[in-house]
């Protein structure tokens, strides 16, 4: 990625395109990203909206967006990209319209919708090679209805469906390796709290044609139970203890873009958040503190 | 012009080709399926310049077609059944986003059990999603149904998608001669999709479908969609008067058949229409004055049409090919609510359901039912819905049910 323009922190954009004022949760991890991306992205977009937190950002009749903006459901966004690129297209090829009015076509979706239900019309979209962007924040849970348990869920986190003492007896499923095993063109993790990355991530995945794919933890202060204050604290803990990987896929190869050493302790990253207080009160769970830095570690352990 | 022998399948093909369809995003289902593959040969072959595209599901089918519709082009897209069931969220999320366009279903019974055969079941549950519903008789109407559809889910005033129904395998694999119209002649009768405001253009950004807070807003759209229907039944009979013109093919709200001097009336969507028809003219050789009124849009509901078709008649026998369970037939209970209150509405309104999962309906059923209703108008007592069902078919179930037993006998033992 040496050929970005964004080298330093000074290049990314220093205006701002989104609207500010949105319903959103104060502390949002979801939508400092989406703001980032929306900067590299700019306004001759459609973002196709699929139920999630994300949909309270345009409620009539506000929106923060200089571009487009389409809600379709809860399953089936990239059903919904796939009618818009295909409408454009075959405008622009009858000459109904000039190029110069096309848009870039973009999902929005939350973990919810990208671990479940929507799974299926994004693994087709990728089997269609569908021009388009895929953004999902992935806060690790149901958010919008009160974080419930999702396939996006990390093992041991209290949710609002896992209230026991062990928490969500379930595993992340690691959605990067499921797309990246669909093929399409490009896939990347990142996180809004390494704008840098992140800001590379989608500047590249913005010059490519084809699926492309951006899976982005949202740190989440109302569903992981934190002080939003400490959202930017607690992204920049899921990097620096290994938990967020940053790495992207293309033509068949993973390239890790952020890799830290030595890695802190996985603990630092879960003791900011509240979903994660049973391991630590009222007594250590030294059995499941270990169990979980050994599965961070095992990730680790191959990559250069 | 020209005639040719036509499946109903073919001819909602046909339809679609000659309304010169941009866009078809599809999904394969029995016995819709001959439809896709018709307008994807053609596709191929260079014959008609539109994308066909295969989408995973009826669910993601109607989101692209609907998306597509918004973005401005002209869209076709066809389902049955379990399709149409598993699309409903988005039936009702795409009518809301007033985008216009053309889903032929072809009506089949729903599971369970599991069924390939036909009924309305699955197109009466799309009743309230917004989409307007024209219902086919003949494999001619299928062809003029398509291309009066899109005339009328463009139009301004309506802007709303539209389901043309077919049946399943009584009309989907049933040839029948269908008159061709030139493509002139639908040049001028269907001008090219004028998107107006209804896309997404860089130049323009436009905010669609958007959440609303509170009952005020989210009433005023759901209201605006209802008018909008109203209005479109003004809207269908312009452009069936301005077909008939050009055609000699009107297609009025509502079909009658010797209704005018009967006492008796039978009324019932689809493709039955034309058993029934047969029916009322060999009914009538025995001296009962019996006739038939048939809605060809179903939604909106053509109500006033209706009570003038019927207004004075001793009985109205309804055939429901469809069943509301706890309730009864769907048509039947739309009809009453239309009747109910009108000077020289007929006394007796009489609910039937059968034909059902293909079953068929025969002759001397449609006589049974004539009777059945002219003793309800003479007596003044309506009785209860008849589920029609013959001593020889529950004589073959129990032989089913009477081998099922022996073989789970056999197995357990």
């Amino acid at each position: 990625m040496s050929e970005s323009r964004f080298r330093r922190m000074n290049d990314l954009p220093s205006t701002h395109l989104l609207g500010a004022g949105t319903a959103l949760c104060a502390g949002c991890g979801g939508l400092q990203a989406v703001q980032e991306i929306y900067d590299v992205l700019g306004g001759r977009t459609v973002f196709v909206n699929a139920a999630g937190c994300m949909s309270l950002l345009s409620i009539y009749p506000f929106t923060p967006f200089r571009g487009s903006w389409l809600y379709t459901a809860m399953a089936s966004a990239p059903a919904g990209a796939q009618g818009v690129r295909d409408a454009l297209d075959l405008l622009i090829a009858k000459g109904r319209m000039p190029p110069e009015e096309d848009l870039g076509v973009v999902v929005l979706t939350g973990d919810g919708a990208a671990y479940g239900m929507g799974l299926s019309a994004t693994s087709a979209a990728i089997d269609r090679g569908l021009d388009f962007l895929y953004v999902c924040y992935d806060n690790e849970g149901y958010g919008n209805t009160g974080q419930q348990s999702s396939a996006a869920t990390p093992h041991g986190a209290a949710t609002a469906t896992s209230t026991g003492p062990h928490g969500f007896a379930g595993a992340k499923k690691d959605l990067f390796t499921l797309w990246a095993a669909n093929r399409p063109v490009y896939v990347a993790t990142a996180i809004g709290t390494e704008p840098l990355d992140l800001a590379r991530k989608v500047e590249k995945a913005r010059s490519l044609r084809g699926p492309r794919l951006l899976l982005v933890l949202a740190p989440c202060p109302t569903g992981w139970d934190f002080d939003p204050a400490e959202m930017a604290e607690v992204g920049r803990l899921a990097v620096a203890t290994g938990v967020w990987p940053l790495k992207e896929w293309e033509s068949g190869r993973v390239i890790h873009t952020k890799v830290r050493r030595p890695r802190l302790p996985v603990e630092r990253y879960l003791e900011r958040q509240g979903r994660f207080r049973h391991l630590f009160e009222p007594v250590r769970d030294e059995a499941a503190l270990s169990a979980m830095q050994a599965q961070v570690d095992a990730y680790w352990k191959d990559i250069a | 012009m020209t005639r040719r022998l036509l499946t109903g399948n073919a001819a909602a093909a046909l339809g679609a080709r000659l309304a010169s369809v941009d866009y078809v995003p599809g999904f394969p289902i029995t016995p819709q399926t001959e439809i896709l593959e018709t307008l994807g040969r053609w596709i191929e072959a260079g014959e008609l310049d539109a994308r066909l595209v295969m989408l995973e599901s009826e669910h993601s089918m109607v989101t692209a077609a609907g998306a597509a519709a918004a973005t401005g082009v002209r869209v076709f897209t066809a389902t049955s059944s379990q399709g149409l069931l598993y699309a409903m969220e988005m039936l009702y999320t795409v009518a809301g986003w007033r985008a216009p366009f053309v889903l032929v279903n072809v009506s089949r019974g729903v599971a369970a059990p599991i069924t390939l055969e036909p009924d309305h079941q699955d197109v009466m549950a799309a009743r309230d999603s917004g989409f307007l519903q024209i219902h086919c008789a003949t494999c001619q109407e299928v062809l003029d149904a398509v291309l009066l559809a899109y005339r009328w889910a463009e139009e301004g005033r309506v802007r709303l998608p539209v389901i043309v129904n077919l049946d399943g395998f009584t009309l989907s694999f049933t040839r029948e001669p269908v008159e061709i119209p030139d493509p002139d002649v639908v040049a001028r009768f269907l001008p090219p999709f004028d998107p107006e405001n209804v896309r997404f253009r860089a130049s323009h950004p436009v905010s669609r479908a958007v959440a609303v807070l509170g009952g005020g807003p989210y009433s005023y759209f759901r209201y605006e969609m209802h008018r909008a229907a109203e209005e479109a039944l003004d809207v269908w009979e312009e452009a069936s008067s301005a077909w008939g013109k050009l055609t000699g093919r009107e297609m009025g709200l509502v079909a009658c058949h010797r209704s005018e001097d009967a006492e008796i009336v039978f009324v019932l969507l689809g493709s039955f229409a034309t058993k029934a028809r047969d029916a009322v003219d060999h009914l009538r050789e025995s001296g009962l004055r019996v006739g038939l009124v048939r809605p060809r849009v179903f939604r909106p509901f053509p109500a006033e049409a209706l009570r003038s078709a019927l207004r004075g008649k001793r009985g109205v026998a309804v055939i429901d090919q469809n069943l509301s369970m706890g309730k009864g037939g769907v048509l039947h209970a739309e009809l009453a609510s239309a009747l109910y209150g009108d000077r020289g509405a007929p006394p007796a309104l009489v609910s039937f359901v059968g034909g059902l999962g293909g079953r068929d309906i025969r002759l001397e059923e449609f006589r049974e039912m004539a009777l059945v209703t002219l003793r309800a108008a003479e007596e003044g007592v309506t009785p209860p819905p008849r589920l029609l069902y013959g001593a020889a078919e529950l004589h073959e179930m129990r032989r089913l049910q009477a081998l099922a037993h022996a073989e789970r006998e056999e197995t357990t033992r």
